[in-house]
């Protein structure tokens, strides 16, 4: 077994495991609610595995480093995070509904890393990207989409309850937890996430610095980064001092959710710059 | 501070605040479409002489330095600091405020409420209470009102400025980006192996800059992976000052030298068509000798003559080149020498030690950045501010003690300014902590 065979179980296990809490959701059944998040676990188990075997295989092809360096590399991580966050709130909020807005999400990541014409060999790292600033970038980038991510999922979440549910609470979406909660959780979960894109900024522009001396150049994707940033700047405080809640900020979940992803992915194919790396 | 002035209220408020972000946002777009510093002609011909024009009326070309991008980031800091003078007054009232001073019938109508009854006097529960809060580190006051007494305690009554060391980070970043366009330059250098320069060419045309120490490239190296992709780029540099060797630093991608404020990266390369060839002689000191390929060098004093006949290529560089050795009693040697690597030749008069590798010069980027201990302080405010404006909160804890026969009814109350859910259930902790305890005495 080796690690490209536990990736491609897992982009099938995450698909199944998305129709598991859909299933749960529709079905109103907390049966399949529990078998999903059993099976959600295995299925990171099994992907967690693949991961950390890519990274022993890299050593014995002797080029050994973190499976973080590029566009196929990245979208797995990136499913890895967002069903490692959602799992936590799970647990934490005590509710499954999330699961089949957020796991389709891990899948859609995974799906795009196995079909897309990417590159998905274990490649030796060109010298601008051997730095251990590239770990700390690749994470905390990483950790901060996966969580605008799963703002997005509860974004849609919340504007499908609030023009399909009429506004009852006891309609066919009456397992979706409240307009209220799902607000809370939004909010919470781009919190999160704009500590960790704000720490994604700053270790690549120390990265940056370190290694050839400016820490901000402008250069397309850099800019896109500073665009994502003040998209959720501008929610939290559109939220927190204007008082904006609700839909305006469920649909700015969605927007922030779009420029991370012209910021990861758009920038690589339509725009060039430093970073044109992601694109191989 | 109240001001009613409408200019301060412009300037201090949020909603300005929104629309500056979000015009910074939408122009930021403008220059990762239009490819930046370019020359005119470029934008001419790929957008007409007419868009050309307004692009030069507008600083298209380097909009991320236009006056009017930079207008934007200035109103942004001034904005920030007129809400912060604005703002910041009350929220250190709120800090410093004295919790005692609160009227009791307000701790009657906190959300966060717990009352039960205890044995013994006013006083008696409150030393009682005392002791325990302080057992648990948390530091109270007491104050009579009347017949009855007030505990007061709280915890991170300061996290409440969270959200100002956030705002201060960007405008300390700020600084530090000035401070580094005025005081600082950035530019490159090509240095040829063997050979040293104090010249930097600064970016966008801005003449060159004359350091007081020179940077001598003793030997630049690239190694390959298997497959054939660079591995590194490795310099060997050397610093002299007024003619004396300071430094010697072996700099690669993302490891640079640093001298006198000045740091060296190593950014590109140049190979040429020449050869550097280092001997040892077994008397006498080394040297080295820049040759073309397959021409003939004499070392006379050594009687020595020898030339690079053949090379093998990888990409565009030399990895092993051939030798032809010849001193002058002996039959002539060739052999293969990897690209910088050392062989021993035994001549006539003992072992040679030499080595052969193709010419490079190195291409450095050279930058001097006064402001970036600045940039490093603002990332680390930054960040800082951001975990105590979201995860940190004010918790104050209030216990209004009255009498009641030879009891006293203890109420509990509290209130947090984030995060209430968890305040919740860390304030009913506390209530069974201080309600047991107590009865138990
Ligand atoms: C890129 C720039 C900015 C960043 C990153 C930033 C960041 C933040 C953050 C993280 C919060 C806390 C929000 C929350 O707790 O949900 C906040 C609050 C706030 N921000 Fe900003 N901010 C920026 C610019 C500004 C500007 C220009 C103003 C000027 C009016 C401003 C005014 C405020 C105010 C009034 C609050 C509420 C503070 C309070 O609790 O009293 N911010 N900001």
């Amino acid at each position: 077994m080796d690690s490209s065979q536990l990736l491609g179980i897992t982009t099938f296990t995450y698909l199944f495991a998305s129709f598991l809490y859909i299933g749960a959701l529709l079905f109103r059944s907390s049966k399949i609610g529990l078998f999903a998040t059993w099976f959600t676990v295995v299925a990171l188990v099994v992907q967690t595995a693949g991961l950390g075997l890519r990274w022993v295989e890299s050593y014995q092809m002797g080029i050994g480093h973190a499976p973080l360096t590029n566009m196929y590399e990245s979208v797995v991580f990136f499913a890895w995070t967002i069903v490692i966050l959602y799992l936590g709130i799970e647990w934490k909020f005590k509710t499954r509904t999330i699961g089949a807005f957020a796991l389709p999400l891990a899948f859609l990541a995974m799906a795009y890393g196995s079909f897309a014409p990417i590159n998905k060999g274990i490649n030796p790292l060109v010298p601008a990207l051997q730095s251990n600033w590239l770990l700390a970038h690749v994470i905390t980038c990483f950790v901060g989409y996966a969580a605008f991510a799963i703002a997005a999922a509860l974004g849609i979440m919340y504007l499908v309850k609030s023009y399909f549910g009429n506004g009852s609470e006891n309609g066919s979406n009456s397992l979706l937890p409240s307009l209220k909660v799902i607000d809370d959780i939004i909010h919470k979960s781009m919190i999160f996430g704009f500590i960790w894109l704000s720490a994604g900024i700053i270790t690549g522009a120390i990265w940056a610095n370190s290694a050839w001396g400016t820490y901000w150049g402008w250069d397309p994707k850099e800019t896109w980064s500073l665009i994502t940033w003040f998209v959720y700047a501008i929610t939290l405080h559109a939220r927190y001092t204007r008082g904006i809640s609700g839909k305006t900020i469920a649909w700015l979940s969605i927007v922030g959710l779009a420029a991370v992803i012209f910021t990861y992915y758009g920038v690589n194919f339509l725009l060039s710059g430093l970073h044109s790396y992601g694109s191989s | 501070m109240q001001n009613n002035n409408s200019i301060w209220q412009f300037f201090s408020s949020v909603k300005l605040a929104l629309v500056t972000l979000f015009l910074i946002a939408v122009t930021s777009i403008i220059g990762t479409v239009i490819p930046q510093k370019e020359a005119a002609e470029f934008y001419v011909s790929k957008y007409g002489p007419k868009a050309a024009q307004i692009f030069t009326i507008l600083d298209i070309p380097d909009m991320y330095n236009s006056w009017w991008f930079l207008g934007l980031l200035f109103l942004l800091g001034f904005n920030l600091i007129i809400c912060s003078i604005d703002r910041f007054p009350a929220v250190w009232k709120q800090v410093t405020a004295d919790g005692l001073a609160l009227p009791p019938e307000r701790l009657q109508k906190m959300s966060n409420r717990m009352a039960w009854s205890s044995d013994g006097s006013v006083s008696e529960v409150s030393t009682a209470l005392l002791e325990k809060l302080k057992n648990n580190r948390f530091s109270a006051g007491s104050r009579e009102h009347g017949e009855s007494t007030v505990l007061f305690s709280q915890k991170g009554p300061w996290t409440r400025t969270g959200v100002y060391f956030v705002h201060a980070s960007i405008l300390v970043i700020f600084i530090g980006a000035i401070i580094g366009s005025l005081g600082g330059y950035k530019g490159s250098v090509m240095i040829p192996e063997t050979q040293e320069s104090n010249r930097v060419f600064l970016f966008g045309g801005k003449g060159v800059k004359e350091l007081d120490f020179t940077v001598r490239c003793n030997k630049f190296k690239i190694d390959f992976y298997a497959n054939g992709m660079p591995k590194e780029y490795t310099s060997s540099l050397t610093v002299f000052e007024q003619g004396k060797e300071v430094l010697t630093k072996v700099i690669e991608v993302n490891d640079p030298l640093t001298y006198k404020g000045v740091t060296f990266y190593q950014s590109s390369y140049e190979p040429y068509q020449d050869f550097v060839v280092s001997i040892k002689p077994p008397t006498g000191e080394p040297q080295k000798f820049i040759i073309p390929f397959q021409q003939q060098e004499e070392w006379s004093e050594q009687n020595l003559k020898f030339g690079v006949i053949n090379a093998k290529v990888m990409g565009q560089s030399i990895v092993s080149s051939k030798l032809w050795f010849n001193d002058g009693s002996n039959s002539p040697e060739s052999i293969w020498i990897d690209d910088g690597a050392e062989v021993n030749i035994e001549g006539e008069n003992g072992t040679y030690t030499i080595s052969a590798k193709q010419m490079y010069a190195t291409g450095l980027q050279v930058a001097r950045d006064p402001g970036v201990w600045w940039v490093y302080i603002g990332f680390g405010l930054m960040l800082f501010g951001l975990y105590v404006a979201f995860f940190m909160s004010h918790r104050r804890f209030w216990l209004l003690l009255t009498p009641a026969g030879n009891k006293t009814e203890v109420l509990l109350s509290g209130s947090a300014n984030k995060n209430r859910a968890g305040f919740k259930s860390s304030f009913e902790e506390l209530g069974e902590l201080l309600k047991s305890e107590h009865k138990e005495a």
